[in-house]
């Protein structure tokens, strides 16, 4: 399967994307703006509680092409961020109290970069986390990466969007599922995912489909049991993602006919509590050419950070960007739904 | 009037049946909130029953809401389609059980 800017695809323009969400009929024109919605509960303009993650994506290539994919991600992107921009982030990193570096892609690990990057960002003694699709480390060039990250206590955050084979390999592809049940077993044998080791290992669960992630607490115990009693498999916590309807899986939503009662189950679902913990609050998310935006959703949509706060790494100053406002449009519902959904799982 | 008796939208309107009947209305809500919620059985358990019974009564909204619910709740297919198969069961079960009274009428009737 190609990306969709590799079929030239209409959607694969972030500016179609918001049209569609704003204005695909009459029904979802007639949706509350997401503005107005935080205005009723006096929390607009949204601001940051302050920076706590520095979240890089380190580029939109990878091995697999799901279907899902709100990145658009593919073999067939080329963007990756360059020695240069990483050393900008190192630069910004060092001079901040920014605990949390979360580095996500496409697969972060094609990075050319990425180990040089990861020993650098080790050595400025912050937690890092690497959010992997498991699939990339069964091949041979990187086979050795699980011992380079536990070597350097790297938090390992995967995907797995069910526990089952059939609903995992039908949203990432033929054969993901018992590719990712291996490397768990070979995450496992070296310690992630036990207590002991802490070294942790998450899952990713984010619906197959139209529909919301349930309680993560629920999921999570259904996970254990399954993954133990199926494959003898641990983890630590599984984080419930609510897809967005950006790039990929609005496409879905669209060629399944299934948008308009999405994005209502979505708005239906407006959660207040969720809205005060939302994740734009408390990251900064990093493009692969340096551009700086209030989440990794809002990179997609190249709806950089705004309002006179610093929009690229080389102008990095913590100060503005923790008194920026938060750039919003309606996709923004994806967070505030129900039991609220961050790159953390649940928020409420 | 609709040109089908079933309109999936119509699903949304379920709580506009108090409009005509107030009090027995929101006496049914407040009792299938309270059915709904997490007790002796979980609201994770209930809603696979519910899925199951959908079936049995041939609701098609409740097989909508039902069927969206089991997907959240992170019920596999395969466990969604076993609760329809014991609706089925005992559907057919309720059927052919019958049978035995069809059986005792023919041993009367016959020489």
């Amino acid at each position: 399967m190609k990306s969709l800017i590799a079929q030239s695809h209409s959607l694969s323009n972030p500016k179609t994307q918001l049209d569609v969400i704003n204005n695909h009929s009459e029904k979802v024109r007639s949706f509350d703006k997401f503005e107005d919605k935080l205005k009723e509960i006096d929390l607009f303009p949204l601001k940051p509680t302050g920076i706590e993650i520095f979240q890089i994506n380190v580029g939109y290539m990878c091995n697999m092409t799901c279907k899902h994919c709100h990145v658009d991600a593919g073999p067939d992107r080329t963007e990756i961020m360059t020695k240069e921009t990483l050393q900008y982030c190192l630069d910004a990193l060092k001079g901040s109290d920014i605990q949390t570096v979360d580095l996500t892609g496409g697969a972060p690990e094609m990075n050319p970069h990425f180990r040089w990057f990861v020993d650098e960002v080790s050595k400025l003694g912050k937690h890092i986390i690497v959010r992997s699709n498991l699939t990339i480390l069964d091949t041979r060039k990187f086979e050795d990466l699980p011992q380079f990250m536990a070597d350097r206590g790297v938090e390992i955050t995967c995907s797995l969007p069910f526990y089952s084979k059939r609903r995992t390999d039908m949203q990432r592809g033929e054969g993901t599922y018992d590719k990712s049940m291996k490397m768990l077993k070979v995450l496992n044998g070296i310690g992630y995912g036990k207590e002991e080791a802490g070294l942790s290992l998450n899952l990713v669960y984010n619906p197959v489909g139209a529909f919301l992630p349930g309680s993560q607490e629920e999921l999570q115990q259904q996970y254990k049991e399954r993954l133990w009693d199926d494959h003898g498999i641990v983890f630590n916590e599984l984080f419930t993602i609510t897809n967005l309807p950006i790039s990929r899986y609005l496409n879905f939503l669209v060629e399944s006919g299934n948008l308009e009662d999405y994005m209502e189950k979505l708005i239906t679902s407006f959660n207040p509590s969720a809205a005060m913990g939302v994740m734009c609050r408390n990251t900064i998310s990093i493009g692969w050419e340096g551009s700086l935006y209030d989440c990794d959703f809002n990179q997609m949509l190249k709806m950089k950070t705004n309002h006179g706060a610093p929009d690229h790494i080389k102008e990095w100053n913590l100060e503005k960007l923790n008194n920026r406002e938060i750039v919003l449009n309606q996709h923004c519902y994806g967070c505030t739904a129900g039991a609220g959904s961050s790159c953390g799982g649940a928020t409420v | 009037m609709e040109k089908t008796y079933y309109n999936p939208d119509d699903l949304k309107k379920f709580g506009d049946i108090s409009e005509f009947q107030k009090e027995l209305g929101e006496k049914f809500f407040d009792y299938y909130g309270a059915v709904f919620a997490d007790s002796a059985l979980s609201a994770r358990e209930k809603s696979l029953i519910a899925l199951a019974v959908s079936h049995a009564v041939q609701c098609p909204y409740c097989i909508d809401a039902y069927t969206q619910d089991t997907l959240e709740k992170g019920y596999s297919e395969e466990q969604m389609m076993e609760a329809v198969h014991v609706a089925a069961s005992i559907r057919g079960g309720a059927s052919l059980v019958h049978g035995v009274q069809m059986m005792n009428k023919v041993n009367k009737l016959s020489m």
